[in-house]
């Protein structure tokens, strides 16, 4: 899994047998270790089993503040109950034991990141199993540091394209994302409700004019769970 | 090292969600070209001259120095309407907000003196309210939420993590992500993503200025020391960065200690924290070794924040400005000190200031001049040193 080149990532292989059959992806987000480390395994297992094309795991954070009340309760219930990165990671590398093929992507904080350091984070990543990590708070203009360390250790860097980004922080996020371009097409957090929802049509045609990774849609549904709905 | 206005040094910066980014940057730019805007510093001026009382008094102490030898000044920010200093950058930033078509602000408080010269600037102003406050600091600071409600301001508890400061910066966040169109996030003090470390620095450097006349139409010269306490930093580095280019005056930040630095209950960041990021800057961030953020403790609600403003991290690692402690008991006794030998009733935050400028003070050999911020008054927090006392009593 360390040998990944961009041509041939799993999220790749992913997008090509999916449009071979004419079919979008579909993502579901969990928080890892929640509610404990065990039943956090086999609700990923019953995940996988149930037909996920790749995973959306969150490493728990005392402060997301992009996250909306379902999610930060997860990621409190997920501490209390004794989780830690590390454990985090191990939780990982059983998945990636268990299923080799489906990639699997990090949702997290920077803190987390840079309290580990930075080279020392992604190396644990990409040992693993993960394929691609996002940092909730490390928007294009701050990336470039976590973006060069990612890609020396094959781990994929995600960035949103938002409703409200200007046309060059779209093109920055075609060029610096890797694996798939997470798609908003609201405003807030995760899990809340908003006032409106805004059109994607004009993101999705900027994504593609500048050859950005396939967008995957976060819903951001107020149900109990984050996931993406399929763009075909 | 980054060379750039997001960052001093290598702290700051725009550690935000994506969404958040052209809001900030609209922010940016809104203040950038209010710098070079004659109205608006014209209307700034008259708000803070001809509404909140500025300039603001320094008041040479008559009975409190504990050494003849050394003179201590108070900078009375507990004399600006509203009772603190935080005033100052709230008409600045409300101006700023009209300024950008908004027509709500949103806001988080501690102690309340942010929520409150907040609801006093958008009540003047003709602006929808609405503050955050951990449901722990509205048990503590009751005055100040009933204060906000009459302003006509609405307040919203916080009950998710530790209910206090910190807890309300990530929901006011968490409101602006989806409400940034019409809404402005008045943030609170000199610390989150860049451009509030700077924009609030210069929305109240005036506290330095000032100082800096009224010291030399005083004493003839510049004081030997200028003492603030540091929670996020506002009023601190309103008071430090006049003075930054001269050398000779010793700038001193003061934490709260709380129970004490070698126990779990202090929230001296610049102390005892590592680098990191909260609130979207990089910054001296109290965590454990998973980056986890730990709750901060102090007996101050308006010290209580595990982060700090940016800039003063970068002010200790260059070695301008010495951060120091001062436990939770140092300060009461410096808030009763100043009550029986001035006749003044400075906030707990404050009090914090003057307890390390009267240790200071003792320890001198040579005559000196200090100046103490005395950022705001006590009144808020009357209710909470009576239970203390009374509890104390009982023990």
């Amino acid at each position: 899994m360390t040998d990944q080149t961009a041509n041939q990532s799993r999220y790749n292989r992913l997008f090509e047998k999916l449009a071979k059959k004419n079919q979008g992806a579909f993502v579901p987000f969990v928080t890892l270790c929640d509610p404990n480390l065990e039943l956090s395994f086999k609700i990923i297992q019953c995940l996988v089993e149930s037909g996920a094309d790749a995973l959306e795991l969150g490493f728990p954070f005392s402060d997301p503040i992009a996250d909306g009340p379902v999610i930060q309760a997860a990621s409190i219930r997920a501490l209390q109950a004794g989780s830690s990165n590390q454990k985090c990671f191990d939780l990982i590398a059983r998945v990636r034991q268990a299923y080799s093929e489906i990639p699997i992507g990090l949702l997290l904080y920077s803190n987390l990141v840079v309290a580990t350091g930075i080279e020392s984070f992604y190396e644990k990543a990409n040992e693993a199993g993960v394929d691609s990590i996002l940092i909730a708070d490390v928007p294009i203009i701050e990336s470039q540091a976590f973006c060069e360390i990612a890609q020396k250790h094959q781990i994929a860097p995600i960035f949103i394209a938002t409703p409200n980004a200007s046309a060059e922080t779209l093109r920055q996020v075609a060029e610096n994302g890797k694996g798939y371009t997470y798609l908003l097409s609201r405003a807030g957090t995760t899990g809340t409700e908003v006032k409106a929802e805004m059109p994607v049509d004009n993101i999705l045609n900027q994504l593609r004019q500048n050859n950005a990774s396939p967008p995957l849609l976060g819903l951001g549904s107020p149900i109990p769970n984050r996931s993406k709905k399929p763009l075909a | 090292m980054k060379h750039n206005a997001r960052y001093f040094g290598e702290f700051g910066g725009m550690f935000v969600p994506e969404l958040l980014v052209p809001a900030l940057q609209q922010l940016e730019q809104a203040f950038n070209s209010s710098q070079d805007d004659a109205e608006f510093a014209k209307e700034f001026s008259d708000l803070l001259n001809n509404y909140a009382g500025r300039p603001t008094p320094l008041t040479l102490t008559r009975n409190l120095s504990p050494n003849d030898k050394v003179k201590i000044y108070l900078k009375r920010e507990d004399l600006l309407h509203g009772g603190a200093h935080k005033t100052n950058q709230v008409l600045g930033q409300a101006l700023l907000a009209k300024r950008m078509n908004k027509t709500e602000i949103i806001a988080e408080t501690g102690a309340g003196q942010h929520g409150v010269a907040t609801a006093i600037a958008c009540a003047l102003l003709g602006l929808k309210c609405r503050v955050y406050m951990g449901e722990k600091d509205c048990a503590r600071q009751q005055p100040n939420v009933f204060r906000m409600r009459l302003l006509g301001a609405e307040v919203i508890p916080v009950t998710a993590g530790s209910g206090t400061l910190k807890d309300a910066v990530n929901e006011a966040l968490r409101d602006w992500s989806s409400s940034y169109q019409d809404a402005h996030y008045l943030l609170g003090t000199a610390a989150g993503p860049h451009p509030y470390p700077t924009m609030v620095r210069e929305f109240q450097k005036m506290i330095g200025e000032e100082v800096h006349q009224q010291i030399i139409q005083h004493e003839g010269k510049l004081p030997d020391y200028a003492i603030a306490c540091v929670g996020g930093g506002s009023n601190a580095i309103g008071l430090f960065h006049e003075f930054l280019p001269h050398e000779s005056v010793k700038l001193i930040g003061v934490e709260p200690a709380g129970k004490g630095l070698d126990t779990d209950h202090h929230g001296a960041t610049l102390n005892k924290g590592k680098k990191g990021i909260l609130h979207g800057t990089y910054t001296y961030v109290m965590q454990d070794s998973d980056g986890q953020i730990e709750e901060s403790y102090s007996v101050s609600a308006g010290l209580d924040y595990p982060a700090v403003g940016p800039q003063h991290a970068f002010l200790k690692d260059s070695g301008r400005v010495d951060y120091v402690s001062v436990t939770d008991q140092q300060a009461l006794d410096a808030f009763e000190l100043l009550s029986k030998s001035e006749g003044i009733i400075p906030a707990l935050e404050s009090s914090h200031a003057l307890a390390y400028a009267l240790v200071l003070a003792e320890s001198l050999q040579q005559e000196a001049t200090i100046v103490v911020n005395l950022s705001g008054r006590g009144d808020k927090d009357l209710d909470y040193v009576r239970r203390l006392k009374e509890e104390s009593s009982h023990d």
